[in-house]
């Protein structure tokens, strides 16, 4: 995967949290993995398709996640509160939508789909042949995870390219 | 939250919004903004296709409106209400900020722009001076946050 695709996702992640936690976010491990994703708390899927294809997932400790949804609220929120998946759905839209509007701005055209609630524990992997990029970001209310899975179709670029005529 | 210099009409009722975004969360988040302002929330929506009919019942001095929804986008929606309200006022908020979605969104007929994570100072600013351009709003002495 290529990096340069997944800084912004990083770079967004650590702003958003900072902003909502109003604490340091660190990156603490960094794995691959080709087999599905197994949910470690109250997590949120997001897909997009274009030139670049895929799917990221915002996973988060109860903790972290009600920290957000405090923030979001303005008040103290119960990390077993159905409103704690909501916020990690609104915080996920928020993290790519960051992200995604800088890969645009840098010319890669894809489209985002609305964020959902991942109620499965086990999220299937994205196809035959892809591999997804886990991060571990540690904050002072719990961990939060974000994986990657994603493709660049180059093709796809080089065909909306536009042409150079003599 | 903190609250601020309340924002009102020339009547001197609140300003009265239109909030659509399809997660209710995000509604929540944005109608508590709303009220710190002395906003009053006049209707909700959670696609497009709602809030031009919600616009048209409660005609809202301020729409704040999420561009990636279900069934019909905020782009499509700003277009559809702004063509049958040309004197709609419609702000986007959005995660999502590309220049071409923000260029879309004006050109259709958006007033202005928010990116999520949404700042309360930032909101208050822009739905002041959007009320303020078209001549809604009734005069503050000293406009801005209350201490």
């Amino acid at each position: 995967m290529k990096m340069d695709l997944i800084q912004p996702f990083i770079g967004s992640l650590d702003a958003v949290l900072a902003e909502m936690m109003q604490a340091p976010a660190t990156i603490v491990d960094l794995t691959m993995e080709e087999d599905g994703y197994k949910k470690r708390g109250a997590a949120a899927e997001v897909m997009f398709k274009g030139q670049i294809e895929g799917r990221i997932v915002l996973d988060m400790d109860p903790s972290a996640a009600a920290k957000v949804a405090g923030h979001l609220t303005g008040g103290e929120v119960d990390p077993t509160e159905q409103i704690v998946a909501e916020a990690v759905c609104e915080l996920a839209n928020m993290v790519i939508g960051n992200a995604v509007t800088q890969l645009n701005d840098r010319g890669f055209q894809f489209k985002v789909m609305p964020p959902s609630v991942l109620t499965a524990d086990q999220c299937a992997k994205m196809g035959h042949d892809s591999e997804a990029t886990i991060l571990c970001f540690e904050t002072p209310h719990g961990n939060v995870y974000l994986n990657i899975a994603m493709k660049y179709y180059a093709r796809r670029a080089r065909e909306r390219a536009p042409v150079a005529v003599s | 939250m903190k609250q601020f210099e309340p924002l009102t009409r020339k009547d001197h009722q609140p300003v009265r919004y239109l909030i659509v975004d399809d997660s209710v969360f995000a509604r929540k988040s944005l109608a508590k903004m709303v009220e710190s302002f002395g906003g009053q929330l006049a209707g909700e929506a959670g696609d497009g296709c709602t809030a031009i009919t919600e616009y048209a019942r409660v005609k809202p001095d301020i729409v704040l409106m999420d561009i990636t929804m279900p069934q019909m986008e905020g782009i499509e929606a700003v277009e559809r209400i702004v063509q049958e309200h040309p004197e709609a006022r419609v702000v986007m908020v959005s995660s999502v900020g590309y220049q071409d979605n923000i260029l879309a969104a004006l050109q259709k007929g958006a007033r202005h722009f928010v990116q999520k994570p949404v700042k309360p100072d930032a909101l208050y600013e822009i739905i002041r001076y959007v009320l303020n351009d078209d001549g809604v709003t009734a005069p503050v002495a000293a406009q801005g946050e209350t201490r």
